[in-house]
C-alpha cells in the first residue's frame, strides 16, 4: 500500500485514541472535583491532566491558573492547543479525509460524522453541566469507531496501520495517565496504612475503565501497586502497556517483511519486558523511572514505525 | 425573457403533462410540498454524511459546500438517448481522430480545414509532436455539454476533454433517489448507470502499453483540497485503484514508481485528475508542488500512460469548437448528429463588430474559461456588466466568443415556494478504450435560481438524477 496511505491511517488511529484518553482523564479529574473531602486543592487536582498532554507551557502562556474552567477549556475545546480534544479530532478528520478510499465508507462516515457533529458542538458552546455528557460522547464515538473498523475493514495492511497507530497511542497515554496519577499520590502510599485515597485510586481505574476488573481480578482493597500492576503487566487488562504489546508484536511481525528490522527488534524487546517483568523489579527501580523509561522506548518505535514505513521509500 | 418560451421537459406549450411525465405527474400530484421538502433535506443529510462535498475556490480555506441535490429526475425516452449517444460517440471519435493527427501528420491543417494559427493556441502542447500514444486515444474521458432548445432540437454547448468532473454525482444522484423514492423506480424502467467505474476501468487497463499483461491504475488526485477531491476519491474506490497524490510517485529509469510500505511499485497508467501545466515541474509549471518531476519525459518515450493525455485542451478550446462539425465530415465522412451553437470569433472584425453592438442578447465566453466564471450572459446583464466586458473585449478580442442565448429548457425543479421550471443542461461522460461507449446517463445541472442560464456549480447550480428509459413510455 502507499506509504502516505498508511501514514494518514495510523496518525488517524492515533488521534483518535488520543482524544478518547483525553476525554477520560477530563471525565475523571472532574467527577473527582466534586467529591467534597477531597484533600487535593484545585491546582494539584487541575494540573495532572494538563501533564499528561506534556503541554505545562503551552498552558500557562495562555491561561490565568489551574482552574476547573481553565484546563477543561484548555483540553477540550481549545483548537490552539495541539493536544486538545478538537485539535486532535480534527487531525483525526484530515488525516481521514485523505485517505477516505483506504477504509470502509462505514469507517469514513463514522469519523465525518463525529466531525461534523464537533462542529455543532463548538458552535454551542461547552458548559460545566456539559463536561461529562462530552466526554461519554467523545468516548462512546472512539468506541464506535473502533467496533466499525474491526466490523467492517478488510483484514489488509491498512488494517494493521490503523491497529498499530491505536496501540502505540494507548501504550503512551496509559503510560503518562498512571505515571501522573502515581506522583501526585505518591505521599499517600507511604502514609500510614488504612490512609489511601479509596476515591483517588479507584477514579485511575474508571478512567482507564478498570475499575470492575479490578475487582474482579483482585477481590481485594484497592492498593496503589496493585492497581500499577493493572495497567502496567496484567496482559488481560485491555488498556495495560502489556496488552497493548501483545497486539503491537505480532502486527509487527506480519509487516516486518523485507523493512522494518529495527521496529520488531524495538516491539519484542519492550514486549519481552512487559510479559517477563515482575511488579517487586520495577518498583525496585522505581515506578517513575520504570514508566519514564516505557515512554522513551515506546515513542522510539514509533519513530522506527514512522522512518521504515510511512515517510515513504526513495 | 417569459418562461413559457422555453422547451419544458415536463409539460407542453398549453400546460398538459408530456406522456412520459405522466406517471411522474401523478405521483408527484399525490406528494405533498412538505413531504418533499423533508426528502431534500434527508437527502441533504445523508450527502453531508457522506461527505460529498466540494471546495469553492476563494471561499475560506477548507469551506465544504454541498452541490445542491433536486429530487425531481430529469427522464428522456430511448429514442431521444439514442440519438445524443450517437452524436457524442461520433464528436469525441471525431475529436480523438484530430488530435491524433494534429499531434503527427496534421492532415487537417493541409487541407486548409483548420488554420496553421491553431498551433499557436496557448492548449496545443509541442512536447506532443510526433508522439504515439497507446490506441492513439487522447480524450479517454469526455465529458459533452448538451443543451436542448425544442421537441428535437439539442446543441452541443461544449466538449470537455481535460479533465471533466461531474460523474460521481451522476452516480451519487441515482443512488440517492433509489434511496428516497423507491416507488418511483417501479412506475419507470430506468436504464442503470452503476456499472461506470467498471467500464472506465477497463477502458484504462485497455491503454497500458503494448506488452504490459496486467498493468496498474492509479488515480493522481491534486489533493484534498481540491474542488473535485470528492470525485477523486469515490471514483477511486469505486475501481479498487490507488488515489495517489504527486509526492507519493517518482521516477526511475524511463518508469513511474509509487512509493508503498513495501517498497517501490511500478504503475502503468495513470488516471490523472491534475492540468497538464502542474504534472511536471521539470516540463511545464516550475512552481507545481502536485505533479511528478520527469513524468512528462517518462510518458513521451512510453514508459506510462496518461489518461487524459497531454495537450487535449487544444481540442475543448471554445475557438476550437467551431471546427468541430467539419472534423466529423473530415475523418469520419459522416454528416455532425448533433448542432454546435454559431458562435462568433471576435477576433474577427466583422463578428467583433455584430457582437460589440448586440451585446445585451449573446453570451460572451473567455475562450479558455471555464466553471462558469469570466461570463456575460447579455439578457441578464447590467448595464455596468455589459461595458466592463465590452472594454475586455476590446482589450483583447481573440480572447473571446460569443454566442446567442439559447432558450435553455425547463425541467420542475423543488424549491422553496413548490415545483418549479428551472434551465438545465447534459453532461454525458464519453468513454474511449478499446471501444467509444457511455453509459446510459449523465451529470443534469440545473440553474436553482428563476430565470438564470448558468447552471455550473460554482455559480449556485444544482444536480439532478437523469432518467434513460428503457423504452420510450413508462412502463
Amino acid at each position: 500500500m502507499l506509504s502516505r496511505t498508511a501514514d494518514h491511517l495510523y496518525w488517524m488511529a492515533r488521534y483518535i485514541e488520543r482524544a478518547e484518553n483525553m476525554a477520560r482523564v477530563l471525565d475523571v479529574t472532574y467527577r473527582m472535583s466534586l467529591v467534597a473531602n477531597s484533600a487535593y486543592d484545585e491546582t494539584a487536582r487541575w494540573k495532572p491532566p494538563v501533564q499528561i498532554a506534556d503541554d505545562i507551557e503551552a498552558f500557562e502562556k495562555n491561561y490565568s491558573g489551574y482552574t476547573a474552567v481553565n484546563v477543561i477549556r484548555f483540553m477540550a475545546l481549545d483548537e490552539r492547543n495541539p493536544s486538545s480534544i478538537v485539535s486532535a479530532l480534527n487531525s483525526a478528520r484530515e488525516n481521514a479525509r485523505a485517505v477516505r478510499v483506504a477504509m470502509s465508507s462505514e469507517m469514513w462516515e463514522t469519523v465525518n460524522a463525529l466531525w461534523l457533529e464537533l462542529r455543532q458542538r463548538i458552535r454551542l458552546g461547552l458548559n460545566e453541566a456539559d463536561i461529562s455528557e462530552f466526554c461519554d460522547w467523545v468516548k462512546s464515538r472512539s468506541h464506535l469507531f473502533r467496533g466499525v473498523t474491526f466490523g467492517t475493514m478488510l483484514r489488509d495492511d491498512s488494517y494493521k496501520f490503523v491497529r498499530l497507530g491505536s496501540f502505540v497511542e494507548r501504550a503512551d497515554n496509559t503510560a503518562r495517565l498512571l505515571d501522573a496519577k502515581y506522583q501526585l499520590l505518591l505521599p499517600a502510599v507511604e502514609a500510614p496504612e488504612g490512609q489511601v485515597d479509596y476515591y483517588e485510586w479507584s477514579s485511575l481505574l474508571r478512567s482507564v475503565s478498570a475499575f470492575e476488573a479490578y475487582q474482579k481480578v483482585f477481590r481485594d482493597t484497592i492498593e496503589p501497586w496493585k492497581v500499577a500492576e493493572l495497567l502496567v503487566l496484567r496482559d488481560d487488562m485491555p488498556r495495560s502497556l502489556h496488552a497493548c504489546y501483545d497486539e503491537l508484536a505480532p502486527i509487527l511481525e506480519q509487516l516486518c517483511r523485507q523493512r522494518g528490522r529495527e521496529c520488531l527488534r524495538l516491539a519484542g524487546e519492550n514486549h519481552a519486558r512487559l510479559h517477563y517483568g515482575r511488579m517487586a523489579d520495577i518498583f525496585n527501580i522505581g515506578l517513575h523511572q520504570f514508566l519514564q523509561d516505557f515512554i522513551l522506548r515506546n515513542n522510539a518505535l514509533g519513530a522506527e514505525i514512522q522512518r521504515a514505513f510511512l515517510n515513504g521509500p526513495e | 425573457m417569459n418562461i413559457n418560451t422555453f422547451f419544458d421537459e415536463m409539460r407542453t406549450s398549453t400546460g398538459s403533462v408530456r406522456r412520459l411525465y405522466q406517471p411522474f405527474a401523478e405521483w408527484l400530484s399525490g406528494t405533498d410540498h412538505a413531504q418533499l421538502m423533508q426528502k431534500s433535506r434527508e437527502a441533504e443529510m445523508l450527502f453531508r454524511r457522506v461527505g460529498i462535498t466540494f471546495n469553492v475556490y476563494g471561499d475560506e480555506a477548507g469551506a465544504e459546500r454541498l452541490i445542491p441535490f433536486d429530487v425531481v429526475p430529469r427522464i428522456l425516452a430511448a429514442t431521444e438517448w439514442r440519438v445524443l449517444s450517437a452524436g457524442v460517440i461520433q464528436r469525441v471519435t471525431a475529436l480523438n481522430a484530430f488530435l491524433n493527427d494534429l499531434y503527427h501528420d496534421q492532415e487537417i491543417i493541409k487541407a486548409g480545414i483548420v488554420p496553421a494559427s491553431i498551433l499557436e493556441n496557448e492548449m496545443y502542447r509541442p512536447e506532443m509532436q510526433g508522439v504515439d500514444v497507446p490506441g492513439g486515444i487522447y480524450a479517454h474521458i469526455a465529458g459533452v455539454d448538451i443543451v436542448r432548445t425544442a421537441e428535437n432540437e439539442f446543441y452541443v454547448l461544449e466538449d470537455n476533454l481535460r479533465t471533466p468532473s461531474g460523474v460521481s454525482y451522476m452516480l451519487e444522484d441515482r443512488k440517492m433517489m433509489m434511496r428516497l423514492f423507491p416507488e418511483l423506480f417501479r412506475r419507470y424502467a430506468v436504464a442503470p448507470v452503476e456499472h461506470y467505474p467498471q467500464v472506465l476501468l477497463n477502458n484504462l487497463r485497455a491503454v497500458a502499453q503494448p506488452g504490459v499483461y496486467d498493468p496498474t491504475v492509479v488515480l493522481l488526485t491534486p489533493g484534498a483540497y481540491n474542488s473535485a477531491y470528492f470525485e477523486h476519491a469515490f471514483l477511486a474506490q469505486q475501481m479498487g485503484i490507488e488515489l495517489v497524490e504527486g509526492q507519493d510517485l517518482f521516477c526511475k529509469d524511463n518508469a513511474v514508481f509509487m512509493r508503498t510500505t513495501e517498497g517501490p511499485k511500478r504503475i502503468d497508467v495513470i488516471y490523472r485528475r491534475i492540468d497538464d501545466d502542474f504534472l511536471d515541474p521539470l516540463s511545464f509549471r516550475e512552481d507545481s508542488m502536485l505533479g511528478v518531476p520527469g513524468l512528462v519525459s517518462v510518458y513521451r518515450n512510453g514508459g506510462v500512460t496518461l489518461a487524459n493525455a497531454i495537450g487535449t485542451g487544444v481540442a475543448d478550446d471554445k475557438s476550437t469548437y467551431t471546427f468541430v462539425p467539419d472534423m466529423i465530415r473530415f475523418y469520419l465522412g459522416e454528416e455532425p448528429i448533433l448542432s454546435n451553437v454559431p458562435t462568433y470569433k471576435l477576433e474577427n472584425p466583422d463578428d467583433r463588430n455584430y457582437v460589440l453592438e448586440h451585446l445585451a442578447e449573446l453570451v460572451v465566453k473567455e475562450v479558455q474559461g471555464s466553471g462558469g466564471y469570466g461570463m456575460l450572459v447579455g439578457p441578464t446583464a447590467s448595464k455596468q456588466q455589459i461595458e466592463d466586458f465590452r472594454a475586455r473585449i476590446l482589450a483583447e478580442p481573440d480572447n473571446y466568443i460569443a454566442q446567442p442565448t439559447l432558450a435553455l429548457s425547463t425541467c420542475p425543479t423543488l424549491v422553496e415556494e413548490g415545483v418549479a421550471p428551472r434551465h438545465v443542461d447534459l453532461r454525458p461522460f464519453v468513454l474511449s478504450g478499446k471501444t467509444v461507449t457511455l453509459v446510459p446517463g449523465g451529470l443534469c445541472r440545473v440553474a436553482m435560481r428563476e430565470g438564470s442560464l448558468v447552471v455550473n456549480s460554482s455559480q449556485g447550480g444544482g444536480t439532478k438524477d437523469t432518467w434513460v428509459l428503457n423504452g420510450d413510455a413508462p412502463c
